[in-house]
């Protein structure tokens, strides 16, 4: 029986797993390309669930669930325009400050707009209730979740390793400086990469509004738990952050199953394991620029 | 295009370093100083987990000083307040001292953590300033670390849980009953599972899990499949903040029939959760539908200023301070130095409540009624805010009101 119960956390990790990855691909996404530490990354998350609730009430759930990630992508390009282009070549630690100003001021902007209070925000009519497997249960809405994370991670997949698109992108990644001598601009991709990674940010916030509070400072709840899960895959590596939001997921919940207090720790113990037998991450690439 | 060499994975490290700083980090709101004034402090966390909170006390003692300055003032001087984000107990004790210092405040109202309340307090006591506590919860507070200038108009953790206690046996739900908790795990959670553990174990209930909960958490599946294994009678909640918000809201999405309480609530965090998540049984010190004459025209004063309801945490700040104004008045002098002596002389305050409540001098922790709701059903809701029916309030009229205190078990030394 217990094993039962065993199996039935590490599938539940899984499905937790899939809104870390939804979040760290981001993430991901816009330092492999950019080498830009995005600390307002959870902020853009926030800025998603929060149009998500206002969207709601106007458009309805599926309007919103379409509108709010495409808008944060469109912030996404505004920000990338105005404040990332200009960072690209200095020093990352410029980047950094940048983007924790810029989690602050989205923080507070939303504060004073929408207040501290979190918005109450539920799980549509038509998507509540659970599926019964045997003895497992599972929200309908969370294999939902699991659904749309898992088409977005292959869209970006196809996107990033099927496309021209994606070659250029990757090129990039290796060797900005070769692309630029081969006559190909890489600043409009670069616009659409982080106008992607930040939108998949929006997608998750408009994802979880309705499963978690919807409160100012939300971002900043789920950021640190997206960056430990981009180190523990590697950099540079789709795969690697893919793996790695499933272990934390699985990690997490087995944690909580025998020693409930150090849930939230399990991650960061995860985290330096890794470092320590794998400084590169389970499955980082030897990017030159990184080295 | 050339990067910096200089970037590294540890980039990435001080990335995720400077993601949990990010949480930590608060703004100041600044109200300017000016003389012939009456200067009351006001330092509540507004940022963080217990930010949804402060803000609803923030509200509720700007609304006091606007009322009592329209009366007025106190002794014909205008009250002054200078508000601050007090963040964590680091900087509530640094903020405390500037408040009175530089400042030159009168006393300090606010706090909601029970840990930053403990600094504000001590520094209360060094400089023999008043504190009132609005919103910590912790019976250490009025036991071990009590001192002569830390007042409490919030209620200690052992009078909520008495008060939903009393409706819980009411409702047969702690005899013979199996209990699983979830405990936020730190001071405040501690304490209060602690009293809760007490009272439903003596009154016969089972705990058959107690998990503590880490703050930081979101998710709490794991935790909701632990809890449906174990089958229990009731599920108890010592969780705080958006804590209660996630817990409520996933709880709901699991389908989770087995019956909520909580030893400890605020209202915002449920009016936050949202249509068809908020269920169960759950104490307050005060809340909207309380329908006493005074109550009925805070209601309608704070509805009218921000557009909703006042939250219970915005009870007591407005109390706090109206309580302030009148003690100077009735003391015909704005001295600082003798407000604590003359709050502990057994005053009674219209607080909003069926019967009046006193600061008792034992432990400073304001004698007053507790209150009980049960959560409404979602197609019953008349608005966003309708979502509890009260169930009324402890202890009962023709019972001492010090029934609901903490024990007077001689923990609490108070230094002359």
């Amino acid at each position: 029986m217990a094993f039962v119960f065993l199996l039935e956390q590490v599938l539940n990790g899984l499905l937790v797993g899939a809104y870390y990855l939804l979040i760290a691909l981001g993430l991901s996404l816009i330092f492999s390309l950019g080498g830009i530490v995005n600390l307002s990354h959870g902020a853009f998350y926030a800025v998603g669930a929060y149009l998500a609730v206002t969207l709601t009430s106007r458009i309805g759930f599926a309007g919103a669930f379409v509108a709010s990630p495409l808008l944060v992508a469109l912030l996404g390009v505004v920000i990338e325009r105005l404040l990332f282009r200009r960072f690209y070549r200095s020093d990352p630690i410029l980047s950094l400050l940048l983007t924790f100003g810029l989690a602050m001021i989205i923080e507070q902007s939303l504060r004073i707009i929408f207040g501290a209070a979190p918005l109450p925000f539920s799980i549509p009519t038509a998507l509540r209730g659970q599926v019964f497997l045997g003895s497992f249960i599972y929200p309908r809405y969370r294999l939902i979740i699991f659904g749309v994370a898992l088409t977005a991670v292959i869209a970006t997949w196809f996107l990033v390793y099927r496309t021209a698109f994606g070659r250029v992108v990757r090129a990039g990644v290796q060797n900005p400086d070769m692309v630029g001598a081969l006559g190909i601009s890489l600043q409009p991709y670069m616009t659409a990469v982080a106008a992607l990674g930040i939108g998949l940010a929006g997608l998750a916030g408009v994802l979880l509004a309705p499963i978690s509070g919807v409160h100012p400072a939300m971002g900043a709840e789920i950021l640190t738990a997206a960056f430990v899960v981009v180190v523990i895959g590697g950099l540079g590596s789709f795969w690697g952050v893919i793996a790695a939001a499933a272990l934390v997921g699985v990690v997490r919940g087995l944690t909580i199953y025998f020693f409930p207090p150090a849930g939230e720790a399990s991650m960061y113990l995860l985290m330096a394991l890794v470092l320590l037998l794998r400084p590169r991450g389970l499955l980082g690439e030897r990017i030159q620029k990184f080295e | 295009m050339a990067h910096s060499d200089d970037l590294t994975r540890r980039m990435l490290l001080k990335g995720a370093a400077g993601a949990s700083a990010l949480a930590g980090l608060g703004m100041p709101a600044i109200v300017k100083a000016q003389s012939d004034v009456i200067r009351i402090g006001h330092l509540t966390p507004v940022t963080g987990f217990l930010g949804p909170l402060g803000e609803f006390a923030q509200m509720g003692v700007k609304l006091a000083a606007e009322e009592i300055n329209a009366a007025g003032g106190v002794l014909g001087r205008k009250v002054e307040l200078v508000i601050e984000d007090s963040v964590n107990p680091q900087t509530a004790s640094a903020k405390a001292e500037r408040l009175i210092e530089r400042d030159k405040v009168a006393m300090i109202i606010g706090e909601i953590s029970s840990a930053s309340a403990l600094a504000i307090g001590q520094v209360a006591n060094r400089t023999k300033t008043v504190f009132i506590n609005t919103g910590a919860n912790s019976d250490a507070l009025r036991g071990a670390s009590c001192n002569p200038f830390m007042f409490h108009i919030e209620a200690a953790n052992s009078m909520m849980v008495t008060a939903v206690g009393t409706y819980l046996k009411t409702e047969n739900m702690i005899k013979g009953k199996k209990w699983y908790s979830l405990t936020a795990d730190y001071a405040f959670g501690h304490d209060l599972f602690r009293v809760a553990k007490k009272f439903v174990t003596e009154n016969g209930g089972e705990f058959i899990g107690e998990e503590l909960v880490p703050t930081d958490a979101t998710d709490f599946s794991p935790y909701l499949l632990k809890i449906r294994q174990a089958q229990p009678d009731i599920v108890a909640s010592n969780l705080a903040g958006n804590q209660i918000t996630n817990f409520i809201k996933q709880y709901a999405e699991y389908g989770l029939q087995f019956p909520i309480t909580g030893f400890g609530f605020d209202t915002a965090v449920a009016w936050g959760a949202g249509k068809g998540n908020f269920s169960g049984i759950w104490p307050l010190i005060w809340h909207h539908m309380v329908g006493t004459p005074s109550s009925k025209k805070f209601v309608e004063a704070f509805t009218k200023k921000y557009g909703k309801p006042p939250e219970n945490q915005s009870w007591g700040d407005y109390n706090s301070l109206k309580i302030v104004a009148q003690s100077f008045n009735e003391m015909k002098a704005a001295d600082p130095q003798k407000l604590a002596e003359h709050l502990r002389k057994g005053a009674k305050f219209d607080i909003l409540k069926g019967r009046e409540g006193y600061f008792r001098a034992y432990d400073n922790q304001m004698v007053q009624e507790m209150y009980a709701v049960r959560a409404k059903d979602s197609d019953k809701m008349k608005d966003q805010w309708d979502i509890y029916d009260p169930l009324g309030s402890v202890p009962g009229p023709n019972e001492d009101l010090e029934a609901l205190a903490p024990p007077k078990d001689g923990i609490c030394k108070m230094q002359a």
